[in-house]
């Protein structure tokens, strides 16, 4: 059977690939980001996953307003990025694992999680960057599953919708008749807003509670509405519901092995979680 | 458009709902465009040809005119999309900030460290 051996959950920000692709880890600005990763790195090598289950949004690379899913799985045998507008460094495409990618469809929508199935599907830093974060050589040593939640279009997937997703995809997982060990991956947030006169936004306090929630209290943020969420959090920190996916994944108990906050990167509060179900 | 009841207010933020992106669907499906490097380049070249072949109406055309943050956002502009608008201009998130809060560049960025504390 499949095994999730844990989940990071990461920030996305754009501006990590650029500073990836000038070498700017040891830069004042950029250090204390960049430190929070070796441990994650550490952690990878002996838990050495054979798949990662990147849970993300797409910021209008694959998807635009024509058709937006509120979830969508990939299901195709290779993933590539592209071009996202400004230029963003590219990396190299990174493999598929469509059995493991129809598993979950399967599991998923008998669960009831009526969600889209790309078998092509191109991806964004949201995907890319963090698994440049952990494997900054950029030869990739899993295969991929993209998990896209929409936190673009409202109405969004509530809180606590997302984190049943998470259950469910843990199940899809753990009943894979496959020996496979499989990282589950949630990026974005946290707090940031890009937009309107509040653009700047960050929220220290409820970020840390956040991720203390995670680990005490996983479904504590499911008590939000998704207005509370954008009040709380920012526009954009409402990708904190591809963190609760990730987590829903692992099992009411976890261990935190480890965890890094700096603020800012760009316009946005860093966060970044090593956890490791508890059995 | 009231079809969901009563919108929360939160200051100073615009939520991207049905109704914005209804009426931001030429603007955003422009910036969408600019995903593809010609695209960026045919805008450059001729705007008025490029914003009139998406159809913007006219405060959207003046939006884009002016590089007036707010009022794209206000004529149904989403920061996803609007974030490649500005990679033409080699505009980050914190000029874009910027522009938005009527800070200097340095303010902003003073701002979003202060807080840490």
């Amino acid at each position: 059977m499949a095994k999730i051996v844990g989940a990071i959950t990461t920030s996305h920000v754009p501006a990590i690939g650029g500073a990836i692709a000038k070498g700017l880890q040891n830069d004042p600005y950029w250090k204390p980001f960049f430190d929070g990763f070796p441990p994650v790195r550490h952690w990878l090598a002996e838990v050495k996953p054979d798949v990662a289950v990147i849970v993300y949004n797409d910021h209008g690379l694959n998807f635009f307003l024509d058709k937006m899913p509120t979830f969508a799985v990939g299901a195709a045998p290779t993933y590539a990025n592209a071009d996202e507008g400004w230029g963003i460094p590219q990396v190299p495409p990174f493999q598929g694992d469509p059995a493991l990618s129809w598993q979950l469809i399967e599991s998923l929508v008998a669960d009831e999680f009526d969600l889209v199935t790309c078998q092509e599907m191109k991806v964004d830093h949201a995907f890319t960057l963090p698994m440049a974060l952990c494997w900054p050589g950029q030869k990739w040593p899993v295969r991929t599953v993209p998990v896209v939640v929409n936190t673009v279009q409202a109405p969004l997937p509530s809180a606590a919708r997302c984190y049943k997703l998470g259950q469910a995809i843990g199940r899809a997982i753990e009943n894979w008749d496959d020996e496979l060990r499989v990282l589950v991956m949630g990026t974005g947030g946290l707090s940031h807003q890009l937009d309107g006169q509040r653009a700047g936004f960050i929220n220290k306090e409820f970020d840390l509670r956040f991720m203390d929630s995670l680990v005490q209290d996983p479904t504590w943020a499911t008590r939000y509405s998704i207005d509370d969420l954008i009040e709380l959090a920012g526009t954009q920190g409402v990708e904190l519901l591809n963190w609760l996916v990730a987590r829903g994944t692992l099992g009411p108990s976890v261990r935190k092995l480890h965890a890094n906050y700096h603020i800012p990167i760009s316009n946005t509060a860093a966060g970044l979680m090593v956890l490791e179900p508890a059995r | 458009m009231s079809a969901v009841g009563r919108k929360r207010e939160i200051p100073g933020t615009t939520v991207f709902d049905g109704e914005q992106a209804m009426k931001g669907y030429a603007l955003n499906k422009m910036c969408y465009s600019f995903n593809d490097r010609a695209n960026r380049d045919a805008f450059v070249a001729d705007e008025d040809a490029y914003c009139a072949r998406f159809g913007l109406d006219p405060q959207q055309r003046e939006a884009i005119r002016q590089r007036d943050v707010l009022g794209l956002i206000a004529a149904g502009g989403n920061a996803y999309y609007l974030a490649k608008f500005a990679g033409i201009f080699k505009l980050d998130m914190q000029d874009i900030g910027a522009m938005q809060t009527g800070m200097t560049k340095e303010q902003f960025k003073a701002k979003l460290a202060a807080a840490a504390r």
